[in-house]
């Protein structure tokens, strides 16, 4: 699971309608697998990410930091735009969890792949 | 462009499915897509190919599956096919990716467990997840229909494969209440079934 996923990934128990996002990562099992570069795409990605959110996913997980905001010359910010496409599309969490802030609910992630599937009284 | 698939076990239903894509393929590629998701990936070559189409790096691809072995299946595909930026979520439908997808995804794929089967034998985990649809084969479908709408960014693309037993009409008439415009672009027999490729866009587009 890349970060860009986890910065789409909300908690979806029944009733847990605040405080559900984003999901705190724990005993997270980091890889750096290299990806091909492309800053079109991410220029792209910029308003579907939340941006605070994966400032602070890059800082708990002790990645190389990120701006604490999106600067104005994004497009054409070659540095910039390099952290990004690290941070964003080449740290994978192959093991550990996620947990909601809002109602502890667990979310595992094995192999690469996060387990979103909530047991029948969940939904 | 090369369109060939490597380690990829597909049924009629998927090369239905296939086809409307390359049909699709130019569209595609104009349509600036960054965002695509495709539901009950199994196998995962339907997202393989639209990877190929679209540009192994010009989108990022959200598979959901309920099984773990589909999951797993949709990784591997994707690794052999060299499309690195699938990521593969273990959930029912869209479970988890909305509110945050909304108005989002630019191409939304769908492969449904569509075969007309008595209704206890929907919802489970495993492999009859697949196949099983319930009452006239639409009971996954028509859970998912609702929140198509929200799901598509406002040039975004539903291909959902149905069957004749479905009544795709009716699917038809479901997304005109959402306003959404329905219709069908591809249609086969196989067999002793007759699929249909059903393109959902919204109205205004």
């Amino acid at each position: 699971m890349r970060l860009i996923t986890h910065n789409l990934l909300q908690c979806h128990v029944k009733n847990c309608n605040s405080n559900n996002f984003p999901l705190k990562i724990e005993d997270a099992q980091v890889e750096l697998i290299e990806a091909d570069y492309n800053p079109e795409f991410l220029v792209n990605m910029l308003p579907k990410i939340d941006w605070p959110v994966l400032v602070n996913t890059a800082k708990q997980l002790g990645l190389p930091e990120i701006p604490a905001q999106v600067p104005e010359d994004a497009e054409n910010n070659e540095a910039f735009l390099q952290g990004l496409h690290s941070v964003l599309l080449e740290t994978h969490i192959q093991q550990g969890r996620m947990i909601c802030p809002g109602c502890g609910h667990v979310f595992n992630i094995k192999e690469g792949i996060p387990n979103m599937l909530l047991a029948e009284h969940e939904i | 462009m090369n369109l060939q698939l490597t380690y990829c076990i597909s049924t009629e239903d998927t090369f239905l499915l296939l086809d409307a894509l390359e049909e699709d393929a130019t569209w595609l590629q104009s349509n600036n897509s960054r965002l695509c998701l495709e539901i009950g990936s199994g196998s995962g070559c339907v997202t393989a190919m639209l990877a190929k189409i679209i540009g192994k790096q010009n989108a990022v691809y959200l598979t959901t599956d309920i099984n773990p072995y589909a999951c797993k299946a949709t990784q591997q595909t994707a690794k052999h096919n060299g499309v690195s930026l699938v990521e593969t979520l273990q959930t029912s439908l869209v479970g988890s990716l909305l509110p945050r997808l909304t108005h989002s995804v630019d191409v939304l794929l769908f492969n449904p467990p569509y075969a007309v089967t008595p209704p206890e034998e929907v919802g489970s985990n495993g492999i009859e997840a697949a196949w099983a649809g319930g009452i006239d084969g639409r009971q996954v479908i028509d859970a998912l229909l609702p929140f198509v709408e929200k799901l598509l960014s406002p040039n975004g693309v539903f291909y959902l494969l149905l069957i004749n037993e479905n009544h795709p009409l009716e699917v038809v008439d479901i997304m005109k209440s959402y306003h959404m415009r329905a219709e069908i672009v591809m249609e086969r027999r196989a067999g002793r079934e007759r699929q249909y490729i059903l393109k959902i866009q919204h109205e205004q587009q």
